[in-house]
Formats: C-alpha cells, structure tokens, sequence
C-alpha cells in the first residue's frame, strides 16, 4: 500500500486541479477543458484496447460517432435526459464493440487495423445514406432543454453551458477511469495483458481468448461512445457526420500514442495534446489552422514513436526509475523495466 | 502441366473464379451496352485501385506492415505533377519526372522514419505510417489546398471509341494500359532482374538472405520506393477520372478500396491486388450505375466486401494460408 501512495497522491492533486479550473477559468477556456476531458475517455478507452489487449483499432473514431448519435437522435425525437442518453450510448456502443470485436477474433495485427479503418471510414457516410432519421449532411440538432433527472439542474449553471458540460465531462471522466482501473488491475486486466504478450501463451495458461478480445473491444467501444456522446454536448447539442470523419479516429490513436500505451498515466498527456493543439497551432502564423495542426501532429507523433515508444507515460516510467536507480543501482535495468509496468 | 504453368496448380479454384468472373462481364457486356459501360469503366478506375493495392502489398511482403499513408503519399504526389505542369513542363515530362520523385520520396521515408520502429512492434509502425498520413495531408493542404480547381492535364483526352455500340473512352483504356505496363515493369524487375532477387529474398528470409551477402536493408528501402512509384501511377491515372478534380482529399476513399482489393486478393499475392482492384472496381461502377439509391454506400460495401474476405478466408483469394509456428 506504501507503494501506491506517490501514485494515490498524484491522482488526488490533478483531480483537485481538474475540480477548481472550472471556477478560474476563463469561459473559453473552460470549453476547451470540458473537450479535453472528452478526448480523455476516448483515449482511455482506445488504450484499454490496443495499449493494454495489443488489438489496434484505427476505428474509434466510428463508435464515437455512434455514441453521438444516439445521444442526438434520442434527446430531438424524445427529449431524453442528455445524461441518460449517455448511458444508452455507453451500452450501445458495448454491444456493437461486441459485434466488431467477433470477427476481430480471427484477425490479427494488420488485418484488424485495415478492418477498423474501413470502419472508421463507413460509419460516417451512413447519415448521409439514411438522412430522414440522420439528418444527412445538415446533422441532428439535439434538444437543448433537458429535463430533470439527475440533478442536471446544477445551482447556477445552465445547461449545456461550458461549465455543465465540463463538469459532466470531468465527472464521468473520473467514473469511467476509476472503472478501467479497477478492471485492468484484477483477473481481466492481466488477461488483457496476457493476450498482448503472447496470444500462445495466453491460451496455454487458460485465457479465453475469444472472450477477452470481444470484452475489450466492447468496453473500449463503450467508453469512445460516451465520449461521442459527450462531445455532441461540447458542440452544443449538435451532431453532423464532418466531425467524425477518418481524422478523427487518428488523432485519437496519435493521442494514445503520445500518451503511452499500456500504460493509464500518460492519458491527461495525450488528451491535451489532442484537444489543445489545434486551438494552439491556429495562432501559428504562417501554417494556419487546419493544415497546421495537421503538420504538428504527424510530426511530433513520428517524432514521439521514433524517440520515445513509451509515450508520456514511458518518459514518467523511465525518470522513476532513474531516480530510484540513484539508491538501488545493484538491480538491472531489465529487471526494475519490467516490473514496473 | 508446363513448368511457367506450375504456381497455378494450387490456386486452381481462384484461377477458375476469376475465369467465371470475366466470362460473366463478358457476356453481360455483349448483351447490354449499358453493362458493358460500366464495365469498361469499372475496369479502368479498378486498374488504378489495383495499382495502389500492389503498392500495398509490395510494402506487406516485405514487412508485413501495411503503409497508412500510402494513399496520401500518392495524392501528394500527384500535386507534385501538377506543380511541374504549372511550371512548364509537358504532361509526360512531369509524369515521368514524378515517378522519380515518387521513387525518391519512398526510399527516404523508409530510411528516415520506418527503418528505425519497424523492429519494434507493427502497432509502433502502423501508427508511424498514421501520423506520415496526416502529416502529408497537412502539407498538401497548406500547400496547395486553396487552389480553388486544380486539375491535371488528361494525358488522353475525353474522346472515345465506338466498338459494337458501346464507348470505350481513351481515358479508361489509356489508365488501364499505364498500369498494366508499370505493374509488368515492376514484375519483370522482380522477376529478372538481379536487385529484384535481392528485393524478394530480402522479403521472404531477411535473416538468410543477409547471410547471403543480401543488403536487406537497401531492398526494404528500394521496395518502398518501388511502392511509391506505382501509388503515384495510381493517383495520376485516378486524378483525371474524378470530378472534383485534385484535392487534399483524393486518394483517401481510393485508398480503402485499394485495402479491400488488397484483401481480396490475399495481402501477400501481387497478382491478387490487381485482380482485387478490377473486381472492386467493377463492382463499385456496376453498383453505382445499377442502384444509384444506395451510392453513398460504397464505402460501406467495400468496407463489407473486405471484411467478409477476412472472415471467410483471410488468406485472400490468391493467397496461401500461413502456418503460425507455436
């Protein structure tokens, strides 16, 4: 238990930063927190799947925009709560990750890359296919009254204003990164790992490979589904299949990959990289917005996998031991690597 | 059996597929203009689909790692053409040119950013060639995006053959020749030449063929080039087929169909891209021509076409199932 405190302590410090940014904050600047908290799920859960199962998706862009969806079609035809609309497209997208995870099965490493990719390219051409129920091209316009439930009615914040929407980010955040790590650190989580490491190995000690594969890519798909969902709310109920084109599914791979895979520390890391860089490299002279930001990110996620495979969270790994390596030199470097993942 | 005729003694069943494939078109073609239309269409944007799916799988053989930013690297490409064009050059001289950068290009991807992950892990690789993507993109966005129409030049013009009723623009006929002509190139390099047994050994045994006295490295740099090149044949046959003309954006739909085909032909099978490419090519223009109501389903075919082939035989149709050694 002495052991986790430093990390116990660290967790505890950016959860009371993440809780008062909201009131320093400016009300632009409070959005932009609200989308990195967005990108904090999806990233999260893509790395559950490809960090810590080693299954790549370059998809998850496709569940995110199925979570949104959900939530924009059930809040303009029905009103729902926005934050029940949340759970539906929690459980939606489980059970289409479900779906997608089982003929993943049989494919591995490239091939499932190219099948997610495909699937990150269709998704977002089915609104435009289905555009009475969809909204085509124009998108879906959420209702942006919501009803009661759940205290949604925060004391003095509007709904849908950035500070609900950051607040609901941030809160589910929290939730859902309590909820991976309670599952990567018990008997599924070193499935996952066991799967990662060696798929033989995995087997021969009893691992149901079918089962753990199709579980992580249902709770991964579940998780990017909030975060469409949330970031529907982030564009003021607004849902319009441009936001969820291709791109979308890489830079949430880059992210991951900036973060660290296999690893839940570098996250905020690459969360931020994603959600802030573009706001960042539009003040760029020069380059200009779009095609900079674009520029930036192929760069510096070269640039990261070249220098630091590890991402963020390799770096964080490799200062620790560094600095535990000042007092207890006499244990190889092999060693003291392996255990601390 | 003659000896040329003995890889076909194991892909007999795909061999006959594809016959009764082309003999269906066939007479579909002789019995409906329309058919045969889209047909000649199918073929001719299904060329370039193929040729990009070859550069695929050239990548695939020799490092088994599939090249995201294959597609982009040929858009970019072809604005390069577009930029010679601009600055003068005819239509030929800026092809052939843009061949040799291509070729450049490749060769110095490989050497600068792949060589140093592609023994890490396939996931580290794969993500190396995403951010080469959107790298690329940026680029060409920032470049030349705000070119409000930019176009090539049609090498073949808009003309058209009459045969039996049925119009066989110089533009289909002409990509279709040009791939086929560099996809020949490319094989006879592979097969004849002493860099191409240097390129195949370096791809099947990378251990042995360096104990051969093979320099692996330089041929996984020289297939990437070689990858480069037919991408870029691809794009600049593609290009002039598309009404949007040349954007940021072009070769990115392409470059699904060329994994579909790809996969349809089995990753490992050069031949079986090609193949893949006609086939999704003329499927996707009989689609298109024949149920109109569900265009914006292409992608979502392609995408099906693909993943049925991995379910149901993931080796592909010309490929050899591999054995995993436990």
């Amino acid at each position: 238990m002495r052991r986790r405190l430093p990390a116990l302590g660290s967790v505890a410090i950016v959860a009371a930063a993440l809780s008062v940014l909201p009131f320093v904050l400016s009300d632009y600047n409070v959005y932009l927190g609200a989308e990195v908290g967005v990108f904090f799920i999806a990233i999260l859960g893509l790395n559950i799947l490809t960090g810590y199962t080693g299954q790549i998706s370059i998809g998850h862009g496709a569940f995110m925009a199925i979570g949104a969806y959900v939530t924009a079609v059930m809040s303009r035809d029905h009103g729902t709560n926005l934050v029940l609309t949340m759970l539906v497209a929690f459980a939606a997208c489980f059970v289409i990750g479900l779906l997608v995870g089982l003929p993943a099965l049989r494919l591995s490493g490239v091939s499932l890359a190219l099948a997610t990719f495909a699937l990150a390219v269709s998704v977002p051409q089915l609104p435009l296919q289905w555009s009475n129920y969809l909204g085509g091209s124009l998108g879906v316009q959420a209702s942006t009254k919501p009803s009661g439930l759940f205290g949604i009615s925060m004391p003095g914040v509007a709904a849908l204003s950035n500070q609900w929407i950051y607040g609901v980010a941030w809160a589910s955040s929290a939730l859902l990164f309590g909820m991976a790590w309670l599952i990567l650190r018990g008997r599924v989580g070193r499935a996952f790992r066991a799967v990662r490491d060696s798929e033989i190995a995995a087997v021969a000690s009893g691992v149901e490979l079918g089962l753990y594969k199709t579980l992580a890519f249902g709770i991964s798909a579940a998780y990017a589904g909030v975060a469409g969902s949330l970031f529907v709310m982030a564009s003021n109920g607004f849902a319009q299949y441009q936001d969820f084109l291709v791109v979308l599914s890489l830079q949430l791979l880059i992210g991951a990959a900036v973060a660290g895979l296999g690893s839940l520390w570098g996250i905020l890391v690459g969360a931020a990289f994603v959600g802030l860089l573009p706001k960042i490299s539009g003040s760029v002279p020069l380059i200009g917005s779009d095609n900079g930001r674009d520029i930036v990110y192929g760069l510096l996620v070269i640039l990261v996998m070249l220098v630091l495979p590890g991402g963020f969270a390799g770096l964080l790994a490799r200062l620790r031991s560094l600095a535990r390596g000042l007092n207890r030199e006499s244990i190889p470097v092999k060693l003291r690597e392996s255990s601390s993942q | 059996m003659p000896r040329f005729l003995s890889p076909l003694a194991n892909v007999q069943p795909t061999v006959y597929l594809v016959v009764a494939g082309a003999v269906f078109l066939l007479v579909g073609s002789l019995d409906s203009a329309r058919f045969a239309s889209l047909t000649v269409g199918g073929v001719g944007v299904g060329a370039a689909y193929g040729s990009l799916a070859l550069a695929l799988v050239l990548i695939y053989r020799a490092t088994h790692v599939i090249n995201f930013a294959q597609g982009e690297l040929a858009m970019l490409t072809t604005y390069i053409a577009y930029q010679l064009v601009q600055w003068g050059l005819s239509y030929w001289e800026a092809f052939f040119a843009t061949l040799a950068i291509a070729f450049v290009l490749g060769t110095a991807i490989q050497v600068t950013i792949i060589r140093p992950v592609q023994h890490r892990s396939v996931i580290g690789t794969v993500i190396v060639t995403v951010g080469l993507f959107i790298l690329i993109d940026g680029i060409a966005s920032w470049r030349w995006g705000g070119i409000a129409y930019a176009q090539l030049p049609s090498p073949f013009g808009f003309g058209a053959w009459e045969v039996g009723g049925v119009p066989i623009q110089h533009l289909y006929a002409g990509m279709f020749g040009i791939v086929l002509a560099s996809v020949l190139l490319v094989w006879a390099l592979f097969r004849f030449t002493k860099i191409g047994l240097g390129m195949r050994a370096a791809a099947l045994r990378p251990a042995a063929a360096s104990l051969a006295g093979v320099r692996v490295d330089a041929m996984l740099a020289l297939g990437w080039g070689f990858a480069a090149v037919l991408g870029a044949v691809a794009a600049l046959m593609y290009e002039p087929s598309q009404f949007s003309g040349l954007t940021p954006t072009l070769m990115q739909t392409a470059l699904v169909y060329a994994f579909a085909a790809a996969v349809l032909g089995g990753l490992e099978s050069p031949a079986g891209a090609l193949v893949g490419g006609l086939a999704i090519g003329v499927f996707l223009n009989m689609l298109a021509g024949y149920a109109p109501q569900v265009v914006s389903l292409e992608v979502p075919f392609a995408f099906a076409a693909l993943l049925a082939t991995l379910l149901i035989k993931p080796s592909g149709l010309f490929g050899q199932s591999q054995v995993q050694r436990v």
